[in-house]
C-alpha cells in the first residue's frame, strides 16, 4: 500500500543519505533534509491524527509551525518523550520514533470516532453546559474527558537534556529569513549595525528560495537563484550573526524578546550526549525588524478537514523543497492567484492536476493563462460544497456560486481526487508585532489586519506588513529600511523585478453549500474542532465580544492559537452580527508563539541550581555530624542532629533536655545582622522600634520589635550598642533582606536628614550560641581572659574579646530562657570556634541543637517567632507584648495605627497559651480553635501557631491566636480534629520560669 | 521587561529594580494628631492610575538607592527619572 511519492530531488533533500524512522510502530524511510511530515507524505501517509473533540481522521495540513493537526508524541515511553510536537517542524534523524497521540487504540481504528456520529450532542459550549452540573460529579467527568481527549502524554521521568539561557544585545534584530529578512539583514549589517538574524526553520530563504519560475524574476534571474546568491553573500558579513532553528517565542516591551535556539533536536539521540538541547535567547535589541511573512488561509466549507486536504502553498513547498508530491490526483481550490503558483510547480514536476476550482469568475492573470495553456480544467466562479472519503479525501463536490457569493446554483459536479490544495489568500503573521503592543489596522481590499502603530523602535516589512507580492516587497522594503536605519542609500534601489501575481481575490469567509448549516461540518479551528456552526450558535446565544466567542467555542485556544482559522472566525462573526471587521478587533496572541518545553524555560535552574542556597561557616561540621537540615529563606539550617536512628521527636526531646539541664550549642550565624553607624543612630532606632533606645548604655543589648506602618509586627531581634554612635542590629533569618530594604527606604525617602549609615554584615560574622546552666563554665574556657562574673558581664550586655589573636564580640543574650552566650567572630573562624566550644563542653555533655529544639525551648518561655506565631495581622498588643510599646515616644513606625478603631477592638485574635486536658496529647499546628461544636456553623475563634511536647515540663504545650484571648484565661476551648475533639484550657503563654530565674542562675 | 535609567548607575534591566508604589506620599510629621480617616488616607489610599503615574523605584540589586520614575502604566513608557527630593517634572 505504501506508494513512493518522491518525484524529483527537492532543493534541500540529500538523496544519498537515507534515514529510517518509525511512525505508529511501522518503519519508513526518508532522506536527510526531510521533516517528519514530508517523509510521511513521500510514503503516502496522510492520516496522522484524530481530532480533539470528534476524533475525526486528520492529516498533515501545512508545512510549518502553524500546523493544527499533525501533532505527535516523540519517543513514547522513553525519558526523552515529548508530546504535542508538530510533524511539520521535526527534522527526521536515524532512530526517530513518533506516534499519533489523540487516538485509542490506533489512528486507523479510533473508538472516540463515535463522537463524530454523536456530534449533534457536542455543540459549542458543550463542556460548559454539560459537565458543570452537578458540580459534585465534576471529578468523574474530568477523568473521562481527559482520558478520551488526551493531548499527548507528559514525560514521567526527569528530562535528561541540558538547557541554557543566554543574553544577547544587538543593534538590529531581524526576525525571519525570507526575501525581506535577507535584504534587511544585509542592509543592516553592511551599514555597521551589529545584526542578529533568526530563522525558525533549518534553512534560510523563506518561500522565495524555492521559487523557480519564469514568472518571478529579479534582475533577469529567477527569484530563487537571485536570493541564493544574496544568502551566500550575507553569510560572509562580519557584523551579522545568523541563527537558524531559532524561533522567537515572545516579544515584550522595550524590544526585549525571547527566542528558542534548537541545537540538537535534529540529531540522532546518541549524538546529543553532552550537548545543550535548547538555548533560550534573551535578546535586547536597539531596533527590531519583523519579517515574519504570512500564513496562507484555508477555506471554510463542509468537510474541509479530511486527510489529503492541505494548504496550497504547503503542497508547493513539499514538491519544490522536499521533492514530494502530496497526491497523484490533485485538485486546487482557491480564491486568489497563489494556487496557480502551486499548479505551475506541480506541472514543472509532471504531477497530475485534475482541476482547479476558483471562486473568482473573471481572472486576468499571467499565472492563470500559463496554467490554462497546460490544458488544466479551471472551474471559474465555482466553490467546493462538500468532500468525500473518510481516512483520505476521495472526491469533492462543486457548484457554481451565485453572483453575490451567498448561495450555490446549478447542478453539483463530483470530481475524484486524493489531494486537495486550498488557498483562501494570506494573513500577515502579526503575532509578534501584537505581542509587543503594536496596534493593527484593517485593510479592506484583501481583508487583512496589518501593522499600524509601533510601540517601540521596530518595523514590520514584507508579507507581515501586508506586502504580499514580489514587486511590492522589492519596491517597498529597501525604501522603508533606509528611513528606519537612517541610511543614505541601499544597493537595492534599481532592481528590475518581474512579478506575475494578480492581486484579485474573492473573499467569502464561509462558503455556501446546498445543505443547511446545521448539517455541515465546516471547520474553522481544526485543532479544537470548532466549526462555523459553533460560532453562529454562540452568536445566537447572545455572545458578541470576540473574546467571549473565542472562549465559548474554544476557537483559537489550541496550542497553535488558531493561526489558520482566527481570521475566518472573525469574518463569520462580522458577517453574522453585521459588524465591521476593523471594529471587532482581533483576539490577543500571547507568548509563546510556538509552545516551549519547560526545560527551555527553566534552563540551568534545575536540581541543586534551582535556587541558590546559603551555608553557614559551620555547615561542614553539621553535615559531618549527621544533621538534618531545613530551609529557612535561602539558608540551610541544621534542624536536628539525630543519634542512633532517632526520629525528629526523639532527637528534639534529647537536645532540649540537655540544653536546660547542662549545655546546648546552636549555630545562629543565619540571623540577619545590620551594622548601624552615625550620629543619629539612636534616634533612628527610636523611630523604627516600638521601644526606647536613647538611654541604652554602651555595651548593653536590648530586644526590639519592629512594626509596619499599619501597626502589624514585622520583625524582631536584639540590638547591641557597641559604641556611642555604633549599633549592631540582628533580625530574623528570613526577614533580614526585607528589614534592610525597609530601613533604607525610610532613611533615604522619609528621613534623609538623619546621619545614619546601614551595612548588611550578615555574612561577615559566624555566630555560636552556647546556652544552659553550664554555659558560663564552657565559654570561659574558650575565652579565658574575659571576666564572666555576673557583675562584670550581666544578662543583656556585650563585651569585646579575643580568642587567640582574633577579635570577637560576645553577647549575653537568650532566646531559650537559659543563661546564654553568643560569640560573633569573623566568618572564616566560625568552624574552629564552634569546635573549641564543643571541646570545652565535652565534660558537660554539650549538645548541638537545631532549629526545632530552638523553637521548642523558646515556646516553653512563650517567646514568639515572627512569621510563625504572627502573620501580617498581629499587633504587639495582640501578642500581649504591651510592655515593649513605648508610651512616652512621640512617634515610631506603626504607632498611630495601634489605636485605629480596628486595632483597639477587644475581640481581635490574641496570642495565648493552650494546655491540653491530656498532657500527652500534642496539638496540630494550624488546627482550628472553637468554643462550641454543636452550633452550626461552628464559629472559628482562631488557630494553633506553635505546638510541642515539652520534656522539661513533661506535658504538651501550644501557642495559638484566639479571638478575645486575653479575657479567656482559664476558659475551656475545643480543637475539633477529624476523628475527635480535643479539650484545651487557655493559659499564660509563658510556660516555664516566669520569673526569669534561670537567666541569672 | 522595561529598562530603567537609574539616576546613579544608568540604564539597567527592570529585573534589577523593585517597585515601591506611588511617589510623593509624605509620611505625616505628627501622626498622633491625625484622625483615623486622615491616617487611613495616608496609609491605605493609592490612586493606581492608568496612564502617567509618578512612582518610587529602588535599585535593589544595584546601588540600592530609591528614586522617582514617571511611567505610563498603560504602555510602560518611562517619561522621566529623578532623584528623591528633586522637583517632579510636570506631565
Ligand atoms: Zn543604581
Amino acid at each position: 500500500m505504501n506508494k513512493n511519492l518522491r518525484v524529483k530531488s527537492g532543493k534541500i533533500i540529500d538523496e544519498t543519505y537515507r534515514i529510517s524512522f518509525q511512525f505508529n510502530g511501522k518503519t519508513y524511510y526518508g532522506f536527510q533534509g526531510d521533516t517528519l511530515a514530508s517523509a510521511l507524505l513521500a510514503n503516502d501517509v496522510h492520516l496522522v491524527a484524530r481530532s480533539f473533540k470528534y476524533h475525526r481522521p486528520r492529516g498533515i495540513m501545512t508545512a510549518g509551525s502553524e500546523e493544527p493537526n499533525a501533532i505527535v508524541q516523540l519517543h513514547d515511553n522513553s525519558d526523552r518523550t515529548e508530546p504535542n510536537v508538530r510533524a511539520t517542524e521535526i527534522e527526521i534523524y536515524e532512530g526517530l520514533v513518533a506516534s499519533s497521540q489523540n487516538c485509542w487504540p490506533t489512528v486507523n481504528f479510533d473508538i472516540g470516532g463515535i463522537n463524530n456520529f454523536l456530534s449533534p450532542l457536542l455543540p459549542a459550549g458543550f463542556y460548559y453546559k454539560t459537565f458543570m452540573w452537578p458540580a459534585s460529579l465534576w471529578e468523574k467527568y474530568e477523568y473521562f474527558i481527559r482520558k478520551s481527549a488526551g493531548l499527548g502524554k507528559s514525560p514521567t521521568k526527569a528530562d535528561p537534556d541540558v538547557y541554557e539561557h543566554r543574553y544577547i544585545h544587538c543593534d538590529v534584530l531581524v526576525i525571519g529569513s525570507g526575501i525581506s529578512g535577507i535584504i534587511a539583514a544585509k542592509i543592516s549589517a553592511k551599514n555597521g549595525f551589529k545584526t542578529l538574524l533568526v530563522e525558525e526553520k533549518p534553512n534560510l530563504g523563506g518561500s522565495t528560495i524555492y521559487q523557480n519560475s519564469d514568472h518571478f524574476k529579479i534582475n533577469n534571474q529567477n527569484s530563487g537563484s537571485w536570493l541564493d546568491k544574496e544568502i551566500n553573500e550575507i553569510k560572509k558579513l562580519k557584523n551579522l550573526e545568523i541563527k537558524t532553528r531559532t524561533s522567537v517565542a515572545a516579544y515584550h516591551g522595550y524590544n526585549f524578546l525571547l527566542a528558542r535556539e534548537s541545537l540538537t533536536d535534529h540529531l540522532p539521540i546518541e549524538q546529543r550526549k553532552g550537548k545543550t538541547r535548547h538555548r533560550l535567547l534573551k535578546i535586547r535589541a536597539k531596533k527590531v525588524i519583523s519579517a515574519t511573512g504570512s500564513i496562507e488561509r484555508p477555506m471554510i466549507f463542509d468537510n474541509n478537514d479530511r486527510p489529503g486536504i492541505l494548504l496550497s502553498s504547503s503542497i508547493k513547498r513539499y514538491v519544490d523543497l522536499f521533492g514530494v508530491a502530496c497526491g497523484e490526483k490533485n485538485i486546487l481550490f482557491t480564491n486568489n492567484d497563489s494556487a496557480y503558483e502551486t499548479a505551475i510547480s506541480l506541472i514543472q514536476k509532471g504531477i497530475n492536476i485534475e482541476a482547479i476550482i476558483d471562486n473568482r469568475e473573471e481572472i486576468d492573470s499571467r499565472l492563470v493563462y500559463e496554467v490554462e495553456k497546460n490544458n488544466i480544467k479551471i472551474f471559474k466562479g465555482f466553490t467546493v460544497t462538500d468532500t468525500g472519503g473518510y481516512k483520505r479525501i476521495k472526491r469533492i463536490s462543486i457548484m457554481q456560486l451565485s453572483k453575490d457569493g451567498q448561495k450555490v446554483i446549478g447542478s453539483k459536479i463530483n470530481i475524484s481526487c486524493d489531494c486537495l490544495g486550498v488557498s483562501g489568500g494570506w494573513t500577515p503573521a502579526v503575532h509578534l508585532f501584537t505581542q509587543s503592543g503594536g496596534k493593527l489596522k484593517f485593510r479592506d481590499e484583501d481583508q487583512t489586519f496589518i501593522p499600524d502603530s509601533y510601540p517601540s523602535d521596530q518595523l514590520s516589512i514584507g508579507a507581515c506588513n501586508g506586502d504580499l507580492t514580489l514587486d511590492e516587497i522589492l519596491g517597498n522594503v529597501p525604501q522603508v529600511l533606509k528611513k528606519f536605519l537612517n541610511i543614505e542609500a541601499t544597493e537595492y534601489a534599481n532592481l528590475e523585478t518581474l512579478s506575475s501575481t494578480n492581486k484579485s481575490k474573492r473573499n467569502i469567509w464561509l462558503l455556501p453549500t446546498d445543505k443547511i448549516l446545521g448539517k455541515t461540518k465546516s471547520f474553522v479551528d481544526f485543532q479544537n474542532d470548532s466549526t462555523a456552526k459553533d460560532i453562529k450558535l454562540a452568536l445566537r446565544e447572545g455572545f458578541r465580544s470576540i473574546e467571549h466567542v473565542k472562549r465559548y467555542t474554544t476557537t483559537g485556544m489550541g496550542t497553535d492559537q488558531g493561526k489558520l482559522g482566527n481570521m475566518h472566525a472573525l469574518g463569520i462573526i462580522s458577517e453574522t452580527a453585521d459588524a465591521k471587521m476593523g471594529k471587532l478587533g482581533t483576539t490577543t496572541f500571547r507568548p509563546p508563539y510556538t509552545p516551549l518545553t519547560f526545560g527551555t524555560i527553566v534552563g540551568r535552574n534545575v536540581g541543586e541550581f534551582f535556587d541558590v542556597f546559603r551555608k553557614t561557616p559551620m555547615h561542614e561540621w553539621h553535615t559531618d555530624n549527621k544533621a538534618e537540615f531545613e530551609n529557612v529563606g535561602q539558608w540551610k539550617r541544621a534542624w536536628y542532629y539525630p543519634k542512633n536512628n532517632e526520629d525528629m521527636h526523639q532527637a528534639v526531646q534529647r537536645e532540649s533536655k540537655a540544653a536546660r539541664e547542662s549545655a546546648g550549642i546552636l549555630d545562629a550565624s543565619t540571623l540577619g545582622k545590620i551594622d548601624i553607624q552615625g550620629t543619629d543612630a539612636s534616634e533612628f532606632l527610636n523611630r523604627v522600634y516600638t521601644n526606647a533606645w536613647s538611654k541604652l548604655a554602651v555595651g548593653k543589648c536590648r530586644y526590639g520589635l519592629m512594626l509596619n506602618e499599619d501597626g502589624m509586627v514585622y520583625d524582631d531581634g536584639v540590638t547591641t550598642r557597641l559604641d556611642e554612635n555604633h549599633y549592631i542590629m540582628t533580625t530574623t533569618t528570613g526577614g533580614a533582606a526585607n528589614v534592610m530594604s525597609k530601613l533604607e527606604d525610610y532613611l533615604q525617602t522619609e528621613w534623609p536628614e538623619l546621619d545614619v549609615y546601614l551595612t548588611s554584615v550578615t555574612d561577615h560574622f559566624a555566630t555560636v550560641s552556647v546556652c544552659g546552666p553550664n554555659s558560663k563554665k564552657i565559654i570561659s574556657q574558650v575565652i579565658p581572659d574575659l571576666d564572666f562574673s555576673d557583675k562584670n558581664f550581666p544578662h543583656m550586655s556585650f563585651k569585646n574579646a579575643k580568642i587567640g589573636k582574633i577579635n570577637c564580640r560576645v553577647m549575653r543574650i537568650s532566646f531559650t530562657g537559659e543563661q546564654s552566650y553568643e560569640i560573633n567572630i569573623q566568618a572564616n573562624y566560625g568552624k574552629s570556634v564552634w569546635e573549641k566550644c564543643m571541646e570545652a563542653g565535652k565534660d558537660y555533655n554539650i549538645t548541638p541543637y537545631g532549629t526545632e529544639t530552638m523553637h521548642l525551648l523558646r515556646a516553653e518561655k512563650g517567646f514568639i517567632i515572627v512569621g510563625q506565631d504572627t502573620d501580617a495581622t498581629m499587633t504587639p498588643i495582640d501578642l500581649q507584648m504591651d510592655w515593649i510599646v513605648s508610651k512616652k515616644k512621640y512617634d515610631f513606625i506603626g504607632k498611630r495605627s495601634l489605636y485605629r478603631s480596628d486595632t483597639i477592638r477587644e475581640d481581635r485574635k490574641q496570642l495565648v497559651g493552650l494546655l491540653t486536658e491530656d498532657p500527652n496529647e500534642i496539638l496540630e499546628e494550624g488546627a482550628q480553635i472553637v468554643a462550641d461544636v454543636n452550633k452550626s456553623p461552628i464559629e472559628m475563634l482562631g488557630h494553633i501557631t506553635s505546638s510541642y511536647y515539652s520534656p522539661n515540663l513533661k506535658k504538651s504545650i501550644a501557642l495559638g491566636v484566639v479571638k478575645g484571648g486575653k479575657n479567656r484565661m482559664g476558659q475551656k476551648l475545643i480543637i475539633p480534629m477529624e476523628k475527635k475533639n480535643i479539650n484545651v484550657t487557655v493559659a499564660d503563654p509563658v510556660f516555664l520560669d516566669k520569673e526569669n530565674k534561670r537567666l541569672n542562675a | 521587561m522595561f529598562i530603567i535609567n537609574c539616576p546613579f548607575c544608568g540604564e539597567r534591566d527592570q529585573s534589577e529594580f523593585k517597585a515601591g508604589g506611588e511617589a510623593h506620599i509624605i509620611r505625616p510629621k505628627q501622626p498622633t494628631e491625625l484622625s483615623d480617616d486622615e491616617w487611613a488616607e495616608y496609609l491605605f489610599m493609592r490612586k493606581n492610575i492608568k496612564g502617567v503615574q509618578f512612582e518610587r523605584w529602588n535599585h535593589i540589586h544595584g546601588c540600592r538607592k530609591w528614586f522617582n520614575v514617571v511611567r505610563n502604566t498603560s504602555n510602560d513608557e518611562i517619561k522621566a527619572v529623578y532623584k528623591m527630593g528633586e522637583k517632579p517634572p510636570s506631565y
